[in-house]
Parts: structure tokens; sequence; C-alpha cells
């Protein structure tokens, strides 16, 4: 992005006004431009940062008739109600280990399935894995949570079955506590896996082969290719979707969760997206509700700034 | 490169051969068996007998979908917003994506990055649906395709495509006496028909499997799309109270009835992926080198 806009500033430098009366001329004479932008950019203000703006509600006693301006201030009330709630540790855990986990599995796993990839040679076979691994990406979730209650059911479910053949027996994945964060981590596995080797693949595809020629040369052996060449150059890549992910660390995903709760299973998949829908719109207490989301967003962005300092240092790689 | 394979080479590859073949697998085989399952009969279901093929075949659980008229409903509705959605999102996109693409427009870096922070920090939901009862559009379509409008990732890749757009041939456009909407229609949009074919394709995916929004801000039940009534027929273990008394569906047959749905949501997917595969992964990459 840098790159473009540095390039487009110097080529229309002759033609970018200095003062300001020929800024406005300048306009002026492209009205017709920030008109066809304004819809769009109304659209921005209104969808997204009023609602931003609209979060003050978590400060107050919000009820629906009196407005913003008509409901009590009431402090940090509801912040200290959602510590003292007596489930709000229990469902910040599951958040907090469905976000580890989902970093331990779901963002190395695409890193290694596109290594393993890459050291395929037979393009058609190459291909059709490909096309098929893509695939569940574009399925949604409740299509995904189909699949899985189908193939996990205890009765019918083909994992069951298998698990038959080996003596083990019928374990019931979905209705019970244990297993609910390996079904959530793994279904997001299942889904997503395949999709996540695309970037990585091209950084892959952009490695300047007579590097690998030279290695061979100096008599360095796969691996050493792999840990000395393959590796560096995916290292950016590796590391902004990395801060990327420690942005979005508390956001495991409403849809993803929500459609694998059962009542067996709610203590150990109950987490805080899931439980603002519950308490903000089925039980209506909009300003608690609006309290943990903004908790959790303000928190999503301090891992982001201590992830970003800290690969700066590491790396030199940063998102600002 | 001289071919002379170790034999830990060797090993290395016969390992990721199986290994690729195998997830491959993994990610196929559960589509076979819903496919099976939708047309085995409830007991072979119901005894575990159906992996990968059909065990003692019978249609009912789709000629039961053919003929409830709310999965049908639920079906048009789901269609309803996924093109009228789809015109909507590349309407709105196109429209600002075209004048941040232009160097005239003093400002786009401010423009810019107002919307690169909303994909940095989002709102939470409640002031979300405060809003969305406000301005009228709780308990309307409209909820599932207003405020989906614009997606900043795929501004980006439009912008980006139309910002390599030769200059001269949107100079000589205006120097014809052209307004900049019609330049926008007449010239840009034509070129940029495999940008707009990526994003139009990515719109209609997550239009077609929305299933959040119409949680958050349906409640009517005749507006659900088809995700919402496919999710409550998974959670169902009876079908007798959907009012279809048209077959004799016992509780045994609601698994067979729910993978024919699954079926029937996933079969638009599987139609268009061809055209999606052949555009997402550049798509993809435009995007991802923006942000």
């Amino acid at each position: 992005m840098e790159a473009t806009t540095a390039a487009q500033t110097t080529l229309t430098k002759k033609e970018q006004p200095r003062d300001k009366r020929r800024v406005l001329r300048f306009m002026w004479k492209y009205k017709a431009l920030y008109l066809l932008s304004l819809p769009g950019i109304l659209y921005f203000l209104i969808f997204k940062y009023i609602p931003l703006m609209g979060s003050v509600i978590a400060f107050q006693n919000y009820n629906l008739f009196a407005g913003f301006s008509g409901s009590p201030w009431v402090g940090l009330e509801h912040f200290t109600r959602m510590f003292s709630h007596y489930d709000f540790l229990n469902i910040l855990k599951n958040t907090l280990l469905l976000g580890i986990y989902d970093i331990t599995f779901a963002f190395t796993a695409p890193i290694i399935l596109a290594l393993l990839l890459n050291e395929v040679r037979m393009v058609l076979y190459k291909k059709v894995v490909q096309t098929v691994i893509y695939a569940p990406h574009f399925l949604s979730w409740v299509i995904v949570s189909g699949i899985f209650i189908g193939v996990l059911s205890p009765s019918s479910g083909v994992a069951n079955t298998m698990l038959g053949w080996f003596g083990l027996g019928p374990i019931y994945f979905l209705g019970e506590d244990s297993y609910i964060r390996s079904v959530l981590v793994g279904s997001g596995l299942w889904r997503d896996v395949g999709w996540g080797t695309i970037i990585y693949l091209a950084a892959l595809a952009s490695i300047n082969p007579d590097l690998y020629e030279a290695a061979e040369m100096d008599g360095a052996g796969r691996w050493r290719q792999m840990l000395s060449i393959t590796l560096p150059a995916l290292l950016p890549v590796i590391t902004i979707l990395f801060l990327l992910k420690m942005g979005d660390f508390l956001d495991y995903g409403f849809e993803r969760v929500f459609v694998f709760q059962n009542p067996l299973n709610i203590r150990n998949s109950e987490i805080l997206d899931t439980y603002i829908y519950k308490a903000g719109l089925t039980q209506m207490q909009y300003s608690y509700a609006t309290a943990i989301g903004l908790f959790k967003s303000v928190v999503g962005l301090f891992l982001l700034a201590i992830a970003n300092t800290l690969s700066k240092k590491a790396t030199g790689e940063s998102l600002y | 490169m001289v071919r002379r394979e170790s034999l830990s080479r060797k090993l290395f590859l016969g390992f990721n051969y199986t290994f690729l073949t195998l997830l491959s697998l993994t990610m196929f085989l559960p589509f076979l068996n819903v496919i099976a399952q939708s047309l085995s009969s409830a007991g072979a279901i119901d005894r575990g007998e159906v992996l990968f093929w059909p065990v003692e075949i019978t249609t009912q659980y789709y000629k039961y979908v053919f003929e409830d008229v709310s999965i049908w409903r639920a079906f048009g509705i789901s269609v309803y917003i996924t093109v009228l959605g789809t015109a909507i999102n590349l309407a709105a996109t196109a429209t600002l994506a075209y004048p941040l693409s232009r160097q005239e427009y003093v400002g786009r870096r401010l423009v810019l990055m107002v919307i690169l922070l909303t994909m940095i920090f989002s709102a939470p939901l409640i002031p979300q649906f405060i809003l969305m009862r406000e301005i009228g559009l709780v308990n309307t379509l409209w909820a599932l395709m207003i405020p989906t409008a614009i997606s900043a990732f795929n501004l980006f890749v439009l912008r980006s495509f139309f910002a390599q757009l030769p200059t001269e041939l949107i100079d000589s456009s205006r120097i014809d006496g052209c307004g900049e909407l019609r330049t926008l229609w007449s010239i840009v949009l034509p070129l940029s028909k495999p940008a707009l074919a990526t994003v139009g394709i990515f719109y209609s995916v997550t239009n077609w499997n929305k299933y959040m929004d119409a949680l958050y801000y349906i409640n009517d039940r005749a507006k659900y799309p088809l995700q919402v009534k496919l999710r409550e027929l998974l959670i169902t273990d009876d079908l007798s109270d959907t009012g279809n008394l048209a077959f004799e569906i016992t509780s045994q047959s609601v698994q067979g009835v729910q993978m024919a749905v699954i079926l029937v949501a996933t079969i638009p997917i599987i139609m268009i992926y061809p055209f999606l595969q052949r555009f997402f992964i550049k798509g993809m990459l435009i995007g991802s080198i923006k942000s």
C-alpha cells in the first residue's frame, strides 16, 4: 500500500495544488467524485462509527424509552457486576482457552500444510488436493455443524462406527463438556486449514529458485534449506498474520461456537460472544452486554499493541 | 538438479503423499456421508450402517423437504437476499472504491484510514442492535443487506484494481464530457470484470451463508433465511410440530431430513465453486497485500 501511494503522489505532484484556495477549487472541479463517495462514507459512519459511540451505554442504565440522553449514568457499575458474576470467570476461561488452542493449532497448521504442499511435484495431484481442501471454507457454520453433528452422532455417526471397529465405544462428542473444545477447534481446522494455506503458498512461490540451487551447490540438505531459506522467506507473512490473530484473540467467533452449543456442553462452550448475545438480546440487559463487548474490544486492542511492540523488537515486522 | 534421491527423501515423499491424500479424504468423505444418509432408510441410519453409500435407498426425505413450504420459503428468502444483497454490495462498494482509487480525490488517505480502523476496532453488538431498531430495520429483510453493504476487505480489493487501470482512459473519457458516474459505468466497470467477479462471488457466498445477522435482527419466522431454518431443523428431534402432515415422518427419520436439508443448502455453493476457485486466489492475494 505504501509503495503504490508513494508512486501516485510523485505522479501527481505537478497537479496537486499547494495553497488552500486552490485546493478548494481543485476539489470543486472534481466534486462529482466526492458526491459519488458520499453514500459509502456515510455507510461507514452510520453503521460502524455510530454504534461505536453508542458504546457509552456501557456506563449507563440504558433503557429503550429513555434513550441515550435520558438514561441514568452509573459509571463502572456494569463492569464490576461483570467481574462479580459467578460464571464470568468460567466464560473468560473458555474464551481464553479457545483462543490459545486456536493459535496453537489453527494458526500453525496452515503453515505446515503449505510447506508439505510445496514439496508436491505432481501438478495434477496438487491441484486436486487444493480443490478439495479449499472447499469447506465456503460452507456456513450452520452447515459445518450439521455435518459434524451427523458424523459425530453416538448412534449413527461414522466416527462412532469407526471407533466401534476398534472396540471403543460410542462417545457422545457433543454431549460432554470434555470434548466440546476439541470439536470446536477440530471443526475450525476442517473448514479453514486449506484456505489458510493460500497466502503461504503464494509467499513460497515468490521465493527465488536460484537460492535453493546455490544452497544445493553448497551442500545444504533439504531440511537445512527449509530452515535457512524457506522459513525466513515466510516470516514476514507469518508475523503479520500472527499480529492480526492476536488482535482477534478474544473474537473466537459467535457463529462457530453458537451452532455447536447445547445444554450438555454449555459449561465449556460458553464464550464472551455467545454470552453477550444471550445477556443482551435474549435477556435485554443492554448496558451490561455492551460493557462486556467493550471490555472484549479493549482487551483485543491491548493485546494487538503488545504483540506489535514485541514483534517490532524481535523481527522488525509490525502492523504500524 | 541431479535426480538422485536419498532414502530419507523417499520416505518423506511417501509420508507426504499419504498424509495429503488422507487429509483430502477427511475433507471429502463427510460430504459423501451426508449424501448417503440423506438417501438411506431411517432404520439403516439409526443402526449406524450408513457410511459412504446409501443403504436401503429411499427418497422420502427429499419428498418431505419438497413438500415443506417453510423450507422453500426460507430457500426463496436466501435467494432473494443473495441476489439483491449482492447487487447492493457491488453498487455500494464500486461507487466508493472508484473515487478512492483516483489521485484527484484529496483526502483519500484520511478516508481509507477511517475505513481501516473499522477492521481493527468493531462496535459491540448491542449498540448495533439499538441502531437497527432506531432506523426501523429490525425484522425486515433489509437488516440482512444494508448493514453489511460494504466489506472493507472487498473495498480494498476493488480499489487496488481500479487504481491499476490506465489513467489515460479515464482522462479521455472525462475530456469526452462524461461525468464521473458515466465514466465509472462505461469505462471502469467493463474493464474491471475479473475483479468485480471476484468480489461479487465473495459477497454472494457471504450472503447465502448469512446466519448471525438473521438471528440478531429477524424475529418473524416467516422471514427466516435458509441457514436459520436449517439450524432450527438441526436442533429438533421431532418434526411433528412443523405442521407438515403430508408424510409419515417418525422421530427416527429426523436425521435423514436434516441431511437432505444440508444438501439443499450446500448445492448452490457447490454449483458456483468452480467459478469461485478461478477467482478467489487472485482476490485473496490482492486484498492481503493491501492490508
